[in-house]
């Protein structure tokens, strides 16, 4: 499989100047009410702390919650799925569908099924298939993967979405009013609620003491999904569990503050049995789950809410865009996640950072990211994954850094080369540096010059 | 093997050393569960507070708050409407209805946020197909945070419960926050003691 160029697929992204300048905006925007709700709350740092234990506890123990979970949903009366992997997934899903007849399924928003491909899956075999949240429908009607887990289609500005919503659902293609937009769409989706036979929601946690799903939503169309039509499906990764309801408490006071700065979502919603005459059906999906557990390293992973405050945070991720990542989940949880499906494929997302260490300290769960950031490049060096080019540079640079008589020699030669150098020689395609940035302006003297000129002089004469 | 088995066989080799599942505080030692508290976070989530009137009369005061609302239904006894809610028979005949009206089981002073389940609802679809929705909510019946909220017993006995919290809301594009996304257009908690 081709590995993705991060880098390469960025590109085009950057070039759009008032789509990058707003993505980087509206995301730090995003960082910052995180910010001012996580310092509301005297006990946030506390917060983070339990909930990371919880989580821990509960992948330590994770056989056992999960047995207790199918127990307790199953008595009160919703069938449990089990799924290996993605394509177990898809076909259980679409069983449970063609024996009910389904021929229009509506869904709120689920990374799982983006991830197992669900859609396609289900659209080549006569279901129609209605994402109802609004950014994942922009990205449904474009066909585009979404490319922020939280706010799906936060690349596109409005123009983008009136030229999707006029080429796809009818609107006025030279009205990108907002509202009109976010209206048109709602009108749109209203008869597939009405007409669908079957409803699907993915979980944000489910609890092993009650068999619950609980679903976070803004819009309310999960609750639609759910509570109209007579089947209703939840799929869920199996690291979603928590052991018992007071354990919520926790995670949704942090939730929405990480993801959107706002104490919390508009619905919190608890599904934990079927309505009368209905019926419920839980999928749980492991697809490189119970792999990744024993992954020492890189299992805290699997503590991750899907709040997306490390995407939000990330400079690298504001100025590249999701979709540049070219897997399911982008940013850097998406780094240190993406390599557990395909080493080979995603091997120079890790790269992808500037390691600064910022994803970690807003992490609701506390996921040591950038550290793990960091094993997975030396991972990938000593699986020879590296491309050819950022190779060299590594062993060059691992001499010279070797070495304090190359080095000096080095800086000192660099420092002159950005004093002399023409400007083809600096901004060209080799330099990945010089591509899209200015580089700095060279102090006179190098540290180590500066050191002898002043201080070395100054010991000297006491 | 089944799936089932194969999946628990492999967590169960792979899981890492257990360690202690820590005990959850309240947090809520210095924070009363205050009325003033609960309107400010619902006002910010983008919900109306309104007193009951003196005269008790909510379904004069529901006509007052929508004057162009055509059809009215309520799961609460304490208002009449003009949809019994009794006649409806799939969830889909809500489709129609202006205005929902339900009484919370309690509120969360720390959200703003309402408990409301199918013992409330009656049908679930009332608090997301209709147009415009009002809750009673008495202001004596309210937690002061989420950890005290999830300590409620009712989480173990409603099919179905959410914490509802201001209307139905996006900010999907360009982060413009729109009410009535999908659910309801209006949440308007009238403050109301029951008789």
């Amino acid at each position: 499989m081709k590995r993705i160029d991060h880098a390469e697929a960025s590109s085009k992204f950057i070039r759009a100047k008032d789509h990058i300048e707003f993505h980087d905006r509206r995301l730090w925007d995003l960082r910052q009410k995180r910010d001012r709700e996580s310092e509301y709350l005297p006990e946030w740092e506390e917060l983070r702390s339990l909930a990371s234990a919880i989580k821990e506890h509960t992948l330590a123990n994770l056989g056992d919650y999960l047995e207790e979970f199918e127990r307790n949903a199953l008595a009160n009366g919703a069938r449990v799925h089990w799924a290996r992997d993605a394509a177990e997934h898809n076909q259980i899903v679409f069983d449970i569908l063609s024996s009910h007849q389904v021929r229009t399924l509506v869904k709120s928003k689920s990374m799982l099924t983006d991830e197992c491909d669900m859609r396609p899956f289900l659209e080549s075999r006569g279901i129609e298939v209605m994402e109802t949240d609004l950014g994942e429908r922009i990205q449904q009607l474009d066909n585009e993967p979404p490319s922020h887990i939280v706010v799906p289609a936060v690349h596109k500005l409005r123009t983008d979405v009136a030229r999707v919503f006029s080429q796809t659902i009818g609107t006025d293609p030279k009205n990108s009013d907002v509202h009109y937009l976010a209206e048109s769409q709602r009108q749109h989706t209203r008869p597939y609620f009405l007409r669908a036979e079957a409803g699907m929601t993915g979980a944000n946690f489910a609890v092993a003491e009650t068999g619950s799903i609980v679903v976070c939503t803004n819009e309310g169309n999960a609750d639609l999904s759910v509570n109209l039509p007579k089947l209703y499906i939840a799929c869920v990764g199996i690291e979603k569990i928590v052991p018992r309801i007071e354990h919520l408490g926790v995670f949704v006071r942090m939730l929405s503050r990480s993801a959107l700065g706002s104490p919390i979502t508009q619905l919190t919603s608890h599904f934990r049995a079927p309505r009368e005459g209905t019926e419920m059906h839980i999928v749980l999906v492991d697809n490189g789950r119970a792999e990744r557990l024993g992954m020492e390293d890189f299992w805290y992973s699997l503590k991750c809410i899907r709040c997306g405050a490390c995407m939000n945070t990330c400079p690298v991720y504001r100025r590249s865009g999701g979709l540049s990542y070219g897997a399911t989940y982008s940013g850097p949880i998406g780094v240190i996640i993406d390599p557990t499906f395909n080493l080979r494929k995603y091997s120079a997302l890790p790269f992808a950072s500037t390691l600064n260490g910022s994803c970690t300290s807003v992490c609701p769960v506390r996921i040591n990211i950038h550290e793990q950031i960091y094993k997975w490049r030396q991972v990938i060096s000593e699986r020879n994954q590296l491309p050819m080019i950022k190779k060299e540079a590594m062993q060059i640079a691992g001499k010279v850094l070797a070495s304090p008589k190359l080095y000096r020699a080095a800086v000192e030669a660099t420092g002159a080369g950005l004093e002399h150098l023409p400007r083809f020689m600096l901004y060209n395609r080799l330099n990945a540096w010089g591509r899209q940035r200015e580089v700095p302006k060279a102090p006179e003297l190098t540290f180590r010059q500066w050191y002898l000129k002043h201080r070395a002089r100054k010991r000297a004469k006491r | 093997m089944s799936g089932r088995d194969e999946i628990l066989t492999r967590v169960r080799a792979n899981q890492p050393a257990s360690r202690p599942l820590p005990e959850v505080p309240t947090f809520d030692q210095e924070t009363p569960a205050s009325i003033d508290a609960f309107k400010a976070a619902l006002v910010r989530m983008g919900g109306k507070i309104v007193e009951a009137p003196a005269d008790s009369h909510l379904d004069a005061l529901i006509r007052r708050l929508f004057p162009d609302a055509n059809v009215i239904c309520s799961a609460a006894p304490e208002v009449k409407g003009n949809r019994p809610i009794d006649t409806i028979r799939t969830p889909h005949e809500l489709e129609d209805v202006d205005v929902g009206v339900v009484r919370a089981l309690f509120g969360v002073a720390e959200t703003g946020s309402l408990w409301l389940s199918e013992a409330q609802y009656r049908i679930n679809a009332i608090g997301f197909l209709v147009q415009h929705l009002v809750v009673l909510l008495d202001p004596d019946a309210l937690v002061t945070n989420m950890h005290r909220a999830y300590r409620h017993k009712a989480f173990f006995t409603a099919r179905y419960a959410v914490f509802m919290t201001g209307p139905s809301a996006t900010a999907d594009i360009e982060g413009v926050l729109i009410h009535g996304a999908q659910g309801i257009r209006t949440l308007t908690v009238v403050l109301d003691r029951p008789r």
